[in-house]
């Protein structure tokens, strides 16, 4: 029982290792675009929804229906239009993961 | 490690030899270079394979070296920062910038308009030294050797850096022009903000009701392609409430209005009717700088308050690079790394770039650009590959009266086979209409933005 928990934790490791070989700041470089407006690492100094710590799904449930035309926007819905869904999805967990 | 420091030195300094060579060739030597960093990397690593399953993931390699940063508004202030943040502190960073704050060109149409002072748009560098470790450095610099990797200063030593980031902005080309050069005192630009967007208020608050005010716009690229709409706005919206019988001109080079035309349209006959009259295809000669007139390819105008935009070209802090410029004013980069093409270690971003297929000179771009530059360099500077599909998006928020504001926005994704940012179709795009509401979201803007560059 052991040995296998360690063989599927190996290939686990193996297969984000794969992953992160790609480039590994793919999700905090995205998450550098939206700090114009809502501040560096998402945490706002005021005017524009602070994102840091923010539950992930919250996040991507919120772009997602920005990019649908199903939540009333001035400019976000022009915004999450450009962004891939795995996009979104490594924003609102990177913005999630923020202290 | 510190043999490997000493390679990397090496290595870079050899690549940067030679650019001279043709560009292709250069490219391939370059691409032997790297692959050798890359494989002196992986010898450097322990291998992941070597490892105990149980022990946690061998730290990545800390990225090092100096890199130095010139110009400290939009675009170097943000690599700076990010350079620094990104590289928990690693790789040393220096910013030589000639001013001792950052003046703010986004919302200076405002000043210009009575609605802000110069202190609103204005920002210290303090937080770059204090918070995140930057030295930064009041300084001109009169040199560059991209070779011997080394940046000369005015009054400073000089230094020696790894990588070398440059965000000169814009410089004018007032000899375009018979008779601005020299006389910007008596025809401002205002188009770097500072002491010529007071200088442009002065005049305003000294010309009498029933003068006209006469704004030239050059030939597009030019940074910021909606602002000097946005300033008729502010200028109109300044006369309207003080001189009401005043007029503002607008004499632009291009042949219709270049950003957010219906939504300037509507507001100029909404707010400005009768005040405001645009003329396309008005291709400005000469002036006379002190009779305030202007000599366009179809007739003369005499103004009482004359507001040039000169034609613009890279920062000519460029010039020391002994490059060729595209279109004679353009810096080509890689955007992916916006390292320039064929110089290897020298990057530069913001206006002075050649823009991608509908990519803005705007303050907001080159906070972009500088975020994908920052974490290039820390990947290269550690010896790894940068990411190879950046993005990055762009608002602009323009008034159209002392609270209303319209926007531009956009997102720019790479595209391998073209090998260049080009926008997403479907995405991005202008105001429905003009509204109070994305006033108080221009000025959220503006507090976030310098925040993310100097907090």
């Amino acid at each position: 029982m052991k040995a296998r928990t360690l063989i599927a934790a190996t290939c686990l490791v193996g297969l984000s290792g794969l992953a992160a070989a790609e480039y590994p700041h793919a999700a905090r470089d995205l998450a550098a675009t939206c700090a114009n407006c809502h501040g560096t690492n998402g945490k706002s100094v005021g005017g524009s929804d602070a994102l840091a710590g923010v539950p992930a799904a919250n996040i991507l449930q919120k772009l997602q229906e920005f990019r649908d035309g199903d939540r009333p926007a001035t400019i976000m819905h022009q915004i999450a239009k450009g962004y891939t869904e795995e996009q979104l999805k490594l924003v609102a967990d990177y913005f999630a993961a923020q202290k | 490690m510190v043999n490997r420091r000493k390679f990397l030195k090496t290595a870079g300094a050899f690549t940067a030899g030679t650019a001279a060579f043709g560009t292709a060739q250069a490219n391939d030597l370059l691409e032997a270079g790297r692959n050798l960093l890359r494989d002196l990397g992986k010898k450097e690593e322990p291998k992941p394979a070597a490892a105990p399953a149980s022990s946690p993931a061998p730290a990545p390699v800390k990225a090092g070296g100096h890199v130095v940063v010139v110009g400290g508004g939009y675009g170097g202030a943000t690599a700076a920062k990010y350079i620094r943040m990104w590289s928990d502190g690693s790789v040393k960073v220096t910013l030589i910038e000639r001013n001792t704050q950052f003046t703010s060109c986004p919302i200076s149409n405002l000043v210009v308009g009575g609605l802000k002072q110069l202190e609103d748009i204005t920002v210290s560098y303090d937080n770059l030294r204090s918070k995140w470790g930057v030295e930064v450095i009041t300084d001109e610099v009169i040199g560059i050797d991209p070779a011997r990797r080394q940046v000369r200063l005015g009054r400073g030593p000089t230094l020696t850096y790894d990588r070398i980031v440059l965000s000169p902005g814009v410089d004018f080309m007032p000899d375009r022009i018979a008779g601005l050069t020299g006389n910007e005192h008596l025809v401002p630009h205002a188009w770097k903000a500072g002491p010529q967007t007071v200088l442009l208020r002065r005049q305003l608050e000294a010309m009498p009701d029933g003068g006209v005010y006469a704004l030239h716009i050059p030939q597009a690229p030019y940074r910021c392609p909606p602002g000097p709409y946005e300033r008729a706005c502010m200028v109109a919206n300044y006369f309207k409430q003080h001189k009401p019988k005043s007029k503002v001109l607008i004499l632009d080079a291009n042949p219709d209005i270049t950003s957010k035309k219906g939504l300037f349209m509507k507001a100029w006959d909404e707010h400005y009717k009768g005040m405001i009259e645009y003329q396309p295809n008005s291709r400005l000669l000469s002036v006379n700088a002190a009779a305030r007139t202007a000599e366009l390819e179809f007739g003369n105008v005499k103004a009482d308050v004359l507001n040039v935009v000169p034609p613009m070209r890279a920062g000519r802090l460029v010039d020391f690079l002994g490059i060729g410029l595209a279109n004679d004013r353009w810096v080509d980069v890689d955007f992916r790394t916006l390292e320039v093409k064929g110089l290897p270690g020298v990057h530069v971003l913001g206006d002075a770039t050649l823009s991608a297929p509908a990519m803005p000179k705007s303050g907001h771009m080159a906070n972009q650009h500088a975020k994908v530059a920052a974490a290039a360099i820390i990947e290269m500077q550690a010896g790894r590959a940068p990411n190879p599909s950046p993005v990055v998006m762009n608002t602009c928020y323009s008034f159209v009266d002392s609270e209303s504001v319209v926007h531009v926005a956009s997102v720019h994704q790479w595209n391998t086979e073209k090998g260049t940012l080009l926008a997403v179709p479907g995405s991005g795009g202008v105001s429905a209409m003009a509204s109070k509401l994305e006033g108080r979201h221009a000025m959220s803007w503006a507090q976030n933005i310098w925040a993310d560059m100097l907090a």
